[in-house]
């Protein structure tokens, strides 16, 4: 098939970087932990590069990311635990399941706010993040089971190494090809100026949310991944702040950039949880004071992502 | 001659000002219409309001025989009208390229599976985009610069490469807002000349908007004189240079 012909050298390039992760964790020189870690690098980059179609591909600038790895999250759970399909094979469609609640309820809210511009559409996506999470503490009241501000406890653990490489290896393929078509060439142009694309016969309205719910859709699948490796969902996993990460690894790779955002994701996921072994617990929540100073140096020295050409690479 | 544009008491206020204030017109197929007026006639606004890029208050617009008064501006594109824009309005990002393959892929489409499969319609459809754009930057004389990014063109080429854009959608009716703008006369010559191919190598009928009287009257077939929004007269090019009316309204007072 040319789908995997013509993306053999990435996919020999994944198979390869997972045989080193494997035989790592089989050697037993890898923590449980630092596994999880691993996995968990995955799952990020996997969501950022939603948002990088949204945001990075698109120029549609939104600030509720978390919101919808938070619906593919609870979504898969739910399914997992009310109807009992604990079990790795029944993993795909629940997966599937979270990337579809999560593309279609961005699809819904697309519709009325798609047609905002820049900080106004940050604004709307920002209301709608906390909307979501507002929901998520009160999710109690509709069903025991999603444990509302306690926490949704009791997921099924399904999310392997495997499970996870495969499903994002293969949606980052997915996603480059589709940027390389007519799609992402009209994402393009309308990131670049909206009344020329409509001039040239681009359905601007259907391209935009064609793309907010790709991206969403991709974060969907990530929430549910991340649902499936630890267990246990809290509403606080999905807030603003929970947004703000993956725009930063966005920015971090570069907009509209994959391979940047692969990158960046990695060294985000590495550099939080190598200050939380570096650093002693007392002062732990220094963290914190750490990535905004990151931030504000890249806006400095590489406005345009640490993987972009543009001024002083290499 | 049939008529390929037809516009009908056409009406657009913005506040208290009558933009577009009651304009008739009509083109015929095969036509060349230039549009001339003092700063503020409202010309612009015409091409938006065809192009319905803004709503007109009242009138209405026939393109072939059809109403088309309330199609988005996509559609209309997408039936064969393309234009250009008076402050340019390019991919800037993008390359050469990639401006004018966006276009024709407009007109030829293939599902979304299609291109993340890459199945033998995804690469016919792409490959014929480029075959395409690349006759029209040999045409346009853009060769050598396909992967330069639009934005850093020159103002000359950056102009021809809008050109190319509008006619990669392959369009009937070409709107042209201002193509002389800031040229010297030996550019405007070269306009001259490339429009006039254009018009018929790709059998177009053109509407222009043009300040350049050496551009507008050379090209015109009929020439429409606006003034505050409203027709004040229509004519060949020789009536036109001629008409006391337009004369005092837009030329000045002394006789060109």
């Amino acid at each position: 098939m040319r789908f995997l012909l013509e993306s053999r050298k990435l996919i020999l390039l994944a198979a390869g970087i997972y045989i080193v992760l494997k035989l790592l964790f089989n050697i037993g020189i890898v923590s449980e932990y630092i596994q999880q870690i691993t996995i968990y690098v995955f799952i990020v980059v996997l969501a950022a590069t939603g948002l990088n179609v949204i945001y990075g591909y698109t120029g549609q600038f939104s600030l509720g990311h978390a919101a919808f790895y938070g619906i593919g999250a609870y979504t898969s759970a739910y399914l997992v635990k009310t109807l009992g399909l604990d079990s790795v094979f029944a993993l795909p469609a629940t997966l599937l399941a979270g990337g579809i609640m999560a593309g279609l309820v961005a699809c819904v809210i697309g519709i009325p706010i798609l047609r905002l511009r820049d900080d106004f559409l940050g604004i709307a996506t920002l209301g709608f993040g906390i909307l979501v999470r507002v929901f998520f503490d009160n999710s109690d009241r509709i069903s025991e089971t999603l444990g509302g501000s306690r926490g949704f406890t009791g997921i099924a653990k399904l999310t392997s190494l495997e499970t996870t490489f495969v499903v994002t290896v293969f949606l980052l393929i997915v996603t480059s090809n589709l940027i390389s078509s007519r799609y992402g060439l009209f994402w393009r142009c309308i990131k670049d100026d909206e009344t020329a694309s409509a001039s040239i016969g681009i359905d601007t309205t259907r391209m935009k949310l064609m793309a907010f719910s790709y991206g969403c859709f991709l974060a969907g699948v990530a929430g549910a991944l991340y649902a499936h490796l630890y267990t246990f969902l809290h509403p606080s996993n999905f807030d603003f702040l929970k947004s703000i990460d993956f725009l930063i690894i966005v920015i971090l790779g570069g907009m509209g950039n994959i391979a940047g955002t692969i990158w960046a994701g990695l060294i985000w996921v590495g550099f939080i949880e190598g200050l939380r072994i570096v650093l002693p617990s007392n002062i732990l929540d220094l963290r914190w004071v750490f990535i905004p100073l990151l931030l504000i140096g890249l806006m400095m020295w590489k406005p345009y992502g640490l993987m972009s050409k543009k001024k002083g690479d290499g | 001659m049939t008529a390929m544009l037809e516009v009908e008491r056409l009406e657009k206020r913005f506040g208290g000002v009558r933009a577009v204030d009651g304009l008739s017109f009509h083109v015929d197929k095969g036509e060349a219409l230039g549009i001339i007026g003092p700063n503020g006639a409202g010309k612009t606004t015409v091409f938006n309001l065809i192009t319905r890029f803004y709503t007109p208050d009242s009138g209405r617009i026939r393109f072939m025989g059809r109403a088309i008064t309330h199609f988005p501006p996509y559609r209309l594109a997408r039936l064969g009208i393309a234009r250009t824009f008076q402050n340019l309005r390019l991919f800037k990002d993008l390359t050469v390229l990639e401006n004018i393959t966006s276009a024709h892929l407009t007109g030829h489409s293939y599902s979304p599976l299609s291109g993340i499969f890459r199945t033998r319609k995804h690469l016919r459809i792409e490959r014929e985009a480029r075959e395409n754009a690349m006759m029209l930057v040999d045409f346009l004389g853009l060769g050598g610069k396909e992967q330069t990014p639009a934005g850093s063109l020159p103002y000359g080429e950056q102009r021809r490469l809008e050109m190319a854009r509008a006619l990669a959608i392959r369009p009937r009716l070409l709107l042209i807002d201002e193509p002389g703008a800031g040229m010297n006369p030996r550019e405007i010559k070269d306009l001259l000349t490339t429009l006039r191919e254009v018009k018929e190598r790709f059998d177009l009928t053109i509407v222009m908007i043009e300040h350049q009287m050496g551009l507008v009257m050379n090209i015109s077939d009929r020439i429409l004189v606006m003034d505050f929004g409203e027709k004040i007269m229509e004519g060949t090019p020789s009536e036109v240079k001629k008409d006391r009316r337009v004369i005092e309204a837009y030329l000045g007072e002394e006789p060109v």
